[in-house]
């Protein structure tokens, strides 16, 4: 019964994914730019977390909300002061801009004296608990992190199929000037799709903190998620996520039965793969430009 | 203000456009020429390096900021000629034909990873280069029998027809040598039909495509030419560094030589220029600014990435046409001297334009 822990922790790493994924294809769909800052978003998020257990005591429910609702206000601020001025510009340059961010968040996280540059763990109550149904053991960490991308998937999915707010995002998404013409306040909502995706990373972050560490350059674990929306399609959230799951399985099952180095690069692989076979992913729909 | 009379047609395609720039361009090979009897070592040293990244930027620039295709994983094709001149110069390979070696076989995998780019584009191309460049970083570490994985390789002084370039002057000159070769093939390309066809492709494919214009057989030779000269970069750093490991072509490299050519400025080759020597003397810059700053940021490490990163925020907000286009508007105010008007370069703001449909 290895198999099935191996793909259940798999599953748990490609939730991880997939959040940061949504994140990438929240932002694309709404602004047409891909954030390279989503990674060093997530790592702000688990730092934020751990401040408010460390700093302020408080307990993880308490300082995880308050860590994704500070989240989303950074990426509210995030989207005004610096991506609203370029908009307009060449996709390349606003891509740059996030690659910009991503260096200032690193970097001004090793600059905080005594915590940026250490590794934390994150004082979770499930931490090292383990959930035994007989035939396999499985962590804590990894159910809770399903269980948390199930429910935050759920939240998404009422958002955008029920309220007026996720109605209008998807129609600004889809058409940029239609919906503006139609009185819908598009920058507005690019505001809120920027907090939204900073909040998903947050959760993400938070999601990620025990399983791993919380670091500097955990981040970094963003670059695996790129394979991961170009699975699903860029342009689609539940693509995001099915891209994500098929990633950290392919990742954690090609860990165990090919040989060693191969679990890193797995991934990049199989995007390869997928753009050379299906450019537009398994849930993208292909564009095209009539003259 | 001066107007070029144009009297014959070669002039709209001379490399030198006019009298002034034929003098600046003279006088300023002549210092550079002249620079190892002028300079101490230290900078020679440091003026090298600026070579050596400015013909990977130029390569870069021909890809990018001319061709249009964005690549994230431009240190790969530096680390490829890395290894391969590493490799041939321990077999004692003569100099020129190592170097012809690493710059073949960079271009011949550019070609391969300009595969997807025929069928991709925008942001799908620049994350299917980045994959490629973990690829290549991976690769790197794992064939130890020839790369010595990890744990580095050394790499033996460059030697020109059995006379070791092992000073600072003599690998200054090789790298002189070099950089003025690749600008000049770079420029040449730039103002012959298939330089025109990269201009075409990166400002509008279907427009480029019904023109004539074979946008296979040109994407693949951008990335041919940008990857040879990578690698030529990539060798000249083996030598100079004499030393390598696989995680000095990793992400980080990569987005650094993106960094320079957009600091730099898209779409000229003085950018490239610039943005070498912006890469090379932000370091030494930050060192200086250190003793200005409490002791706790001094001392952090990320303070190199805050300032590089705040840089690249400010010039994409303030000056999206880099380092150069600061100088153009500069000239411009000098050469019009009372007349400059402040909106003479300001960008028209337009509508979020689409790149999904292209």
């Amino acid at each position: 019964m290895l198999v099935l822990q191996i793909i259940v922790a798999g599953i748990a790493q490609g939730c991880v994914y997939g959040l940061i994924a949504l994140g990438f294809v929240l932002i694309y769909k709404a602004t047409e730019t891909v954030n390279f800052a989503q990674g060093d978003l997530m790592m702000l998020g688990a730092f934020a977390g751990l401040a408010g257990m460390g700093l302020f005591g408080w307990p993880f429910w308490l300082a995880a909300l308050a860590a994704i609702g500070a989240m989303a206000l950074l990426g509210l601020l995030l989207e005004r002061a610096i991506v609203r001025p370029v908009l307009g510009q060449p996709q390349f340059s606003i891509v740059m801009l996030t690659f910009g961010l991503g260096y200032v968040m690193r970097g001004a996280i090793t600059m905080v004296p005594g915590i940026g540059t250490d590794t934390h763990a994150l004082a979770v109550p499930y931490k090292g608990a383990t959930f035994n149904t007989g035939v396999v053991t499985l962590g804590m960490e990894q159910l809770v992190v399903i269980a948390a991308t199930a429910m935050l998937c759920a939240a998404l999915w009422l958002l955008f199929r029920f309220t007026r707010v996720g109605i209008a995002m998807q129609a600004s998404s889809q058409n940029q000037l239609a919906a503006y013409y139609m009185g819908i306040p598009v920058q507005r909502l690019n505001g809120l799709v920027w907090a939204l995706a900073a909040a998903v990373a947050a959760a993400a972050g938070l999601l990620l903190a025990p399983v791993t560490f919380v670091h500097a350059n955990m981040g970094f674990i963003g670059l695996k998620a790129f394979p991961a929306a170009i699975v699903g399609g860029f342009g689609s959230l539940p693509g995001a996520i099915v891209g994500g799951l098929i990633i950290g399985v392919v990742e954690s099952l090609s860990g165990f039965y090919l040989p060693e180095g191969f679990k890193d690069v797995v991934p990049y692989i199989v995007v390869l793969l997928v753009l050379a076979i299906r450019p537009t992913g398994l849930f993208g729909d292909r564009g095209r430009k009539k003259v | 203000m001066r107007f070029i009379f144009k009297t014959r047609y070669d002039q709209d395609i001379a490399l030198a456009r006019h009298g002034g720039q034929r003098f600046w361009y003279a006088l300023l090979a002549a210092c550079l020429v002249l620079a190892p009897w002028l300079l101490p070592e230290y900078w020679l040293a440091q003026l090298s390096f600026v070579f050596i990244y400015a013909i990977v930027a130029v390569g870069l620039m021909l890809l990018a900021g001319y061709t249009g295709q964005f690549s994230i994983g431009h240190a790969a094709f530096m680390g490829v000629g890395a290894y391969c001149e590493a490799w041939l110069a321990a077999r004692g390979w003569p100099l020129p034909l190592s170097l012809a070696c690493s710059m073949a076989l960079s271009a011949a995998v550019g070609v391969v990873v300009g595969l997807p780019a025929l069928r991709v584009k925008g942001m799908y191309l620049a994350i299917a280069t980045l994959s490629f460049g973990f690829i290549v970083e991976e690769v790197l570490a794992r064939w130890e029998s020839v790369t010595g994985g990890n744990a580095g390789l050394s790499v033996p002084p460059a030697s020109l027809f059995g006379v070791p370039l092992d000073s600072t002057a003599s690998f200054y000159a090789l790298c002189l040598v070099c950089v003025v070769g690749s600008t000049l093939v770079a420029l040449n390309l730039l103002r012959a039909p298939s330089g025109r066809a990269f201009v075409a492709i990166r400002d509008s494919e279907v427009s480029a495509q019904s023109m004539g214009i074979q946008l296979a057989r040109y994407k693949s030779l951008a990335f041919a030419v940008s990857a040879a000269l990578a690698g030529l970069g990539g060798a000249l750093y083996a030598h100079k560094m004499q030393f390598i490991s696989p995680d000095q072509f990793g992400l980080v490299q990569s987005i650094d030589l993106v960094l320079m050519i957009v600091i730099g400025g898209l779409g000229s080759i003085h950018g490239a220029f610039l943005g070498a020597i912006f890469l090379i003397g932000m370091p030494q810059l930050i060192s200086l600014g250190k003793d200005f700053l409490p002791a706790a940021m001094a001392q952090a490490a990320g303070l190199q990435n805050v300032v590089y990163g705040v840089v690249l925020i400010a010039f994409v907000m303030l000056e999206p046409m880099g380092l150069y286009g600061r100088w153009l508007k500069l000239r411009t105010w000098l050469e019009l001297y009372p007349f400059y008007r402040r909106g003479m370069f300001r960008r028209q703001r337009s509508y979020m334009k689409s790149e999904r449909l292209r």
